[in-house]
């Protein structure tokens, strides 16, 4: 499309500084010293060495799958490091007066409440600065109300019987190549357990920072809500700027047994990469939930970052009654690409999914939505509503939809939805002829687009949503 | 207040405008009619700036500053509007948030303060009222599902709260049944004061019986080829173009 469309989308990236933090960094590469090397540092017990081992072999006999509409050039795993650690941390902090001060600047220049008294607003955080958890805020709180949220290496320790039961739960170690190697060597993550019958008294949240050159992230986070409780769950990711690529590849576990709800957000603004498509994060994530009877997962995300993005955060509905859910935005610029979905899995009878997602493309990048829905012959009167829109920004960009819908239960029923369209130069012209600049009617454009799923988000991230979207659309309209 | 000198513009390599004149004074209405592919319609993107529209000759001035060299934002914060034949959807972009803004620009220019959303709320349900659109089209998105008719009155709606200084109406009564042609009309005479003045685009006659004008052209060839009073209107729709363009040749 026109000229009005093609010129501005070259926005630096916000949060792309560099911490200058003396760290401890592994050398690139991966095999059984290097595992063993992991799990000792954490002091972690057999059975987690061994588990890590089995998952690291399972990889072994893996392949990377091919089928995502995105290419890039081979990854080489033996250059990557599998550990890093601010050095400082090597006696870890016990409060916040002992974190090291340049990493308290960095999250203050992220923005992120870490200061307890500056979480005022409900949040408690915990952050995972490259491979290790730095700083849980409000922990003690929580554990006064009977919610354990902590890095999961002090969950293993603290609460291996939880730990033990429910990892690789959800995510069988070798459910696939980037779960397996998470698996191998995950280095921390986060863990939350909410007690029975209560109501999490906040939100909780994370965010995740790449720092060091090499070093690909490999976080874990394990939710368990038990019987009738409920939990909010945030989680926000960035990196600095690189010009080589970084890879990233966490695993998400949610269970949610009887009655219980989770809700699962994520605003991930990963380094995409500069213009030409040079450095930016690969994102590999396998998330996934599992339903028990009359529980619900709720599955919403803000995708803006990474060059490449291979994420489906998905619900097995095991429990009769249980609902899914999966509101998405993504967002591709420059040469970004994307591949992204869901999957609903409808065991149980009376099970119910929604699906709503946006994909908007701009710059020269693709962006696809890629879902199954799936029915199996237990799934007596389930039902699933899918809805994909695609907005596109100018003419060189491109958006595809992939629906998988397999039903073996003749009471289910199945509803698919899609659309694709333009931010034309009649939209654009008119705003401009009511007194409006273009950058901001773009942004206007595509907030109204994402409307369905940014009123999902937690009000505060709603808002935080919508900037990232304008930041991320700079250049897209000249 | 608008002088137009010799203007001359293509698009797509076609010439459209072949050395128009128009001088509108302030408070003056005036009515542009001519037959199909005249350039009616461009004359009003030429004015308002939009891109694919590309000026090759001549001037146009408003109160003295040259709207050629402004971009197409700034010539509607300086007061100039558009009030389109056909109004685009903005699908998920309520009504009010995009008026909100809208006017929050135009103001801005002009040096005052913006609304704040309580006394905005409260013109723009006065103004709904004025041009008979129900208040719950303020919680719709742009356009989005609206008849033609309502689409015609959303634009008088957003030049009501804009206050432009010259509304360039381009076929609003296209298309319209004569109730709503009132409505548009009465919305126009409403607005019609010293400092503002109106250039109506039309094919016919009929919104001229509403809206009485002070001044009757004729585009046709890409040039005002006759201008005239009330009556010139009137003569049109008796005889059509033909003796025009017969008359001029």
């Amino acid at each position: 499309m026109s000229d009005q469309i093609n010129a501005y989308l070259d926005h630096e990236y916000a949060a792309g500084f560099v911490t200058d933090i003396d760290a401890e960094t592994l050398p690139p590469g991966l095999n059984e010293d290097v595992i063993r090397f992991i799990s000792a540092k954490k002091d972690e017990p057999d059975w987690l060495l061994e588990w890590r081992l089995e998952a690291y072999r399972g990889w072994m006999t893996l392949r990377e799958p091919q089928w995502a509409h995105v290419q890039h050039p081979p990854i080489d795993f033996n250059q990557v490091s599998y550990y890093s650690s601010p050095r400082s941390l090597d006696d870890r902090p016990k409060s916040l007066a002992e974190v090291d001060p340049e990493l308290l600047r960095t999250y203050e220049k992220l923005g992120i409440p870490l200061h307890e008294q500056e979480a005022l607003a409900g949040v408690a955080v915990d952050v995972v600065f490259d491979s290790v958890s730095v700083a849980t805020t409000f922990k003690e709180k929580l554990k006064e109300a009977g919610v354990l949220f902590c890095p999961i290496s002090e969950a293993v320790h603290a609460y291996p019987e939880l730990v033990r039961k429910y990892l690789g739960s959800v995510v069988p170690r070798r459910d696939n190549f980037y779960a397996a190697l998470n698996s191998a060597v995950f280095s921390d993550g986060s863990f939350v357990y909410i007690p029975k019958g209560l109501r999490c008294p906040m939100e909780l949240s994370t965010y995740f920072r790449i720092n060091e050159a090499s070093t690909g992230q490999f976080e874990r986070t394990l939710i368990i809500a038990d019987e009738g409780s409920y939990v909010s769950y945030l989680e926000g990711c960035t990196a600095p700027m690189r010009d080589n690529n970084q890879l990233h590849a966490a695993v998400v576990e949610l269970v949610a047994l009887n009655d219980a709800q989770i809700k699962y957000s994520t605003v991930q603004n990963w380094y995409p990469g500069d213009k030409n498509g040079q450095g930016g994060i690969y994102n590999f994530v396998t998330k996934r939930g599992v339903c028990h009877r009359n529980s619900k997962i709720s599955w919403t995300q803000v995708e803006t970052g990474s060059a490449i993005t291979w994420k489906y955060p998905s619900v097995v509905l095991r429990g009769d009654n249980s609902v899914g859910e999966f509101y998405s935005v993504a967002l591709t610029n420059n040469l970004q690409q994307a591949d992204t979905g869901t999957k609903m899995i409808h065991l149980g009878r009376n099970t119910r999914s929604t699906i709503i997602s946006k994909g908007i493309s701009a710059g020269r990048s693709q962006n696809a939505y890629r879902g199954l829905v799936r029915m199996n012959p237990g799934a007596e009167g389930a039902r699933n509503y899918t809805q994909c829109d695609s907005l596109l920004i100018g003419d060189r960009c491109g958006a595809h939809t992939f629906p998988y819908i397999e039903s073996k239960n003749a009471s289910a029923v199945i509803e698919h939805e899609a659309t694709t369209s333009k931010v034309s130069d009649d939209q654009l012209f008119l705003c401009q002829q009511r007194g409006i600049d273009p950058e901001k009617a773009v942004s206007m454009i595509v907030n109204g687009f994402c409307k369905e799923v940014f009123k999902e988000l937690p009000m505060e991230f709603a808002v935080e949503a919508g900037k990232l979207l304008e930041v991320s659309l700079e250049g897209a309209v000249g | 207040m608008l002088s137009i000198k010799n203007l001359q513009a293509r698009v797509d390599d076609q010439a459209i405008l072949k050395g128009l004149d128009l001088e509108v004074g302030p408070g003056e209405v005036h009515a542009i009619m001519g037959p199909n592919g005249s350039g009616k319609s461009t004359l009003g993107y030429v004015l308002s700036g939009r891109s694919g529209y590309d000026v090759t000759g001549g001037s146009a001035t408003l109160d003295g500053r040259d709207l050629l060299a402004m971009g197409a934002e700034e010539r509607a914060r300086e007061g100039l509007f558009l009030a389109f034949q056909y109004p685009v959807e903005i699908p998920g972009v309520s009504n009010m948030e995009f008026l909100k803004a809208s006017v929050d620009a135009v103001r801005e220019h002009r040096g005052l303060a913006a609304y704040d959303a309580v006394s905005f709320m409260k013109r723009a349900r006065e103004s709904c009222k004025a041009v008979n659109l129900p208040q719950e089209f303020l919680k719709r998105g742009v356009n989005e599902g609206f008849s033609g008719g309502e689409k015609k009155r959303n634009e008088l709606l957003q030049m009501m709260l804009l206050e432009p200084r010259l509304a360039i109406l381009d076929e609003t009564d296209s298309g319209l049944d004569i109730d709503a042609l009132q409505v548009v009309a009465d919305g126009v005479n409403a607005m019609r004061s010293r400092e503002r003045s109106f250039i109506l685009v039309t094919h016919y006659q009929r919104l001229l019986d509403y809206v009485v004008p002070d001044f009757v052209h004729v585009l046709a060839g890409g040039r005002i080829v006759k201008s005239g009073d009330r009556r010139l209107a009137l003569e049109l729709e008796e005889k059509g173009y033909g003796w025009i363009a017969g008359e001029v040749a």
